[in-house]
């Protein structure tokens, strides 16, 4: 699967999360037996509805959740269970987080100097006080904020501003790769895509990787290189966006794609509703896994169904359906 | 304007007493709700959707007050209801609410079944087994499978989809003229989105009520709405049909709002992001209070407030870009080819992909 031309990042392989495991208690697997790579410079993004296990991923990744089973690569060095504290001090530093309610992610009694400034203090990145405070100003001012608010606390702020101090505190790290937990959801319509663009703008000037989890899909076709679909723990399909968008193969995808609200009263008044019910699938057969049906598009099936999508698959690359 | 309105809105301005200061959450808002109709309230939050539509059932916090305005519903004045007993007329048995989180709405120490029955003992004075039995239809009817066990658990055994279905069942229990839902669906995920909007749309043809809906996603405004109120800093600064606010809008706001969407945008394309933040409704408005923001913006719109202009029957727009005299302005290239875009972005049946 590995392609020459393109680095891999960070790699997930055979991940397994179990919450409430002990002897007695088989435990809730909340990610099942998870695969994928990340290439150097590209937004993948995480797709599914809540419980889903998506944030447990990126948790994961972050060193937040233990993990039962697995392994997980940064830059080709393993970071997950015991690692040495210099590894675990680069792994803090080069990954960093953007999390979904800015409100709750700052802490509401420090000034927003101290909240940018946190992690340079934790790794003594600044020579003195003055280059601090330079670093300080030069990230608020690149998330399009003053020098000014430095002083303040993170409530006199709104929300889409809280959420752009909370990627001023994510890249003053110079981080290598940022984990993105539905920064936009928690925004009003107006803010969104004020720190999309911005997150865009760092993409492009610091050649920064994203992993983008969002339950919603429009918003990860705007934005993501290549997308990974997950239900209940376990991903179901991963394709480059336009083939996700163009060849959906597995039923929860399109159902996903389906519940899209489409912004056209004629073409959201016609559209009809297909539910995904698992429970009505036919799963007959050998056990599914997740297998390339295209080199870079992946499903997850057992030989019958590949046949299916395989079938399907070369009719709408005919552009008969 | 509107034939047979059920309930009508004059002049309404509501006011709060926050610390000793005084904000003006709505500044004068009349507004026809037609019979039957879905009428969608869009704009950002503190624009005061909620406020305003808190109005009809007496249920503004208690720092607030209606300063000034009419609400006509039934031949009455709403506005002269002075006390909650008068409101308990019309609370929840003539006009019914549907609120964002299911799980605040419910009582979580109380079963599904009791909380249903509860309703339809209290406001239709039927007795325990009449009330247990039409509860349990309404429960079939919002979709609930197997209601006769279901009935006797409590809110945390049911999903987020199942308890927003259960508020849907317990506001209909009234059979009331008007449902109000506001954000119904936004903590809920898209897929059961998508089937309670679709629920609250067969429920409104079945028991013929006439449907306000507050969101902030314009997606689920194409879905639903007959009309469409665009409201901004605590006035309605666009009103129209679905058709004519989607593919005709004509304030600089709504154009905002519409091409700020991640679903029209482009890969590659930076997204339209409107500058600035709503102004604070502490100090007086000066002028069109989008302004500041809006790229269109002239001289007048900082010094006189605009009127309203009628641009259909159906379609008015509060802009001095309609003034006659005002510069003719092209609305920006993503509203002009809205539908077209939209039409190269999905296939058949509505759904994104390659025609």
């Amino acid at each position: 699967m590995e392609k020459d031309n393109r680095e891999v990042l960070l790699e997930v392989k055979n991940l397994e999360v179990t919450f409430n495991n002990s002897r007695r208690n088989k435990g809730f697997r909340a990610v099942k037996n998870a695969n994928f790579q990340i290439y150097k410079g590209e937004t993948f993004g995480l797709v599914g509805e809540s419980g889903s296990g998506k944030t447990t991923i990126g948790r994961s990744i972050m060193r937040l959740n233990p993990i039962s089973n697995g392994e997980i690569w940064f830059e080709g060095k393993r970071i997950d269970g015991k690692i040495s504290k210099e590894d675990r001090r680069d792994v803090i530093r080069n990954i960093q987080m953007i999390f979904q309610d800015p409100a709750a992610s700052l802490n509401e009694r420090a000034t927003i100097d101290y909240c940018v400034s946190e992690g340079l203090y934790n790794f003594h990145l600044y020579e003195n006080e003055e280059d601090r405070e330079r670093k300080v100003d030069e990230a608020l001012e690149s998330v399009g904020l003053l020098p000014e608010h430095k002083s303040r606390y993170p409530h006199e702020f709104s929300g889409g501003q809280r959420q752009r101090i909370g990627i001023a505190r994510a890249m003053i790290m110079e981080p290598k790769f940022i984990i993105a937990d539905e920064p936009i959801s928690a925004l009003d319509v107006s803010i969104r895509a004020q720190v999309l663009n911005l997150m865009n703008k760092f993409k492009e000037e610091r050649g920064l990787t994203y992993m983008f989890i969002a339950h919603d899909l429009s918003v990860v076709r705007y934005f993501a290189d290549r997308i990974a679909v997950i239900h209940n723990g376990r991903i179901v399909e991963v394709a480059p966006t336009d083939v996700l968008f163009k060849y959906p193969l597995h039923p929860y995808t399109l159902s996903l794609l389906q519940a899209v609200p489409m912004p056209d009263p004629q073409i959201e008044k016609a559209k009809e509703l297909v539910v995904y019910d698992e429970s009505k699938r036919d799963f007959s057969g050998e056990k599914p896994t997740l297998q390339p049906i295209r080199p870079d598009h992946l499903v997850f099936a057992n030989d019958r169904e590949m046949k299916e999508y395989e079938e399907k698959l070369s009719l709408m690359e005919k552009d008969i359906v | 304007m509107v034939n047979d309105p059920i309930l009508s809105v004059k002049n309404l301005e509501v006011k709060f007493k926050v610390r000793d200061r005084v904000l003006t959450a709505i500044r004068n808002i009349s507004l026809d709700f037609e019979e039957h109709k879905v009428v969608a309230i869009v704009g950002e939050s503190g624009s005061g959707k909620s406020v305003f539509t808190k109005t009809f059932t007496g249920m503004l916090d208690i720092n607030g007050e209606v300063t000034q305005g009419k609400i006509w519903f039934e031949g009455r004045n709403l506005m002269d209801i002075k006390d909650d007993k008068g409101w308990e007329e019309i609370r929840g048995k003539k006009i019914a609410t549907v609120f964002q989180d299911p799980m605040t709405s419910l009582n979580p120490v109380r079963t599904i079944g009791y909380q249903i029955s509860e309703v339809i003992m209290k406001h239709q004075g039927k007795s325990k087994e009449e009330a247990k039995k039409e509860a349990l239809e309404l429960m079939t009817k919002v979709g609930i499978k197997d209601p006769e066990r279901r009935y006797d658990e409590y809110p945390f055994q049911y999903s987020g989809g199942m308890r927003q279905r259960i508020v849907i069942a317990i506001a209909l229990a009234c059979h009331p003229k008007i449902l109000i839902c506001d954000e119904p669906t936004t903590a809920l995920d898209v897929t059961i989105q998508a089937q309670i909007i679709r629920l609250i749309k067969d429920l409104a043809e079945e028991y013929q009520f006439t449907t306000i809906y507050i969101t902030h996603d314009l997606g689920v405004v194409a879905n639903v709405a007959d009309y469409v109120a665009v409201m901004y800093a605590g006035q309605i600064i666009e009103f129209g049909t679905v058709d004519e606010i989607f593919y005709d809008s004509r304030h600089p706001y709504t154009w905002g709002l519409l091409s700020s969407l991640p679903q029209l945008g482009l890969k590659g394309e930076e997204l339209f992001a409107i500058r600035g933040t709503p102004p604070s409704l502490f100090e007086e408005v000066k002028g069109d209070a989008f302004a500041p923001r809006s790229n269109y913006s002239m001289k007048i719109d900082f010094i006189k407030e605009p009127p309203i202009f009628d641009i259909t029957d159906t379609h008015w727009a509060k802009t001095w870009l309609l003034d006659p005299r005002a510069p003719k302005v092209e609305p920006p290239l993503v509203i002009r080819t809205l539908h077209q875009r939209m039409l190269d972005m999905t296939k058949k049946g509505g759904v994104y992909g390659e025609r």
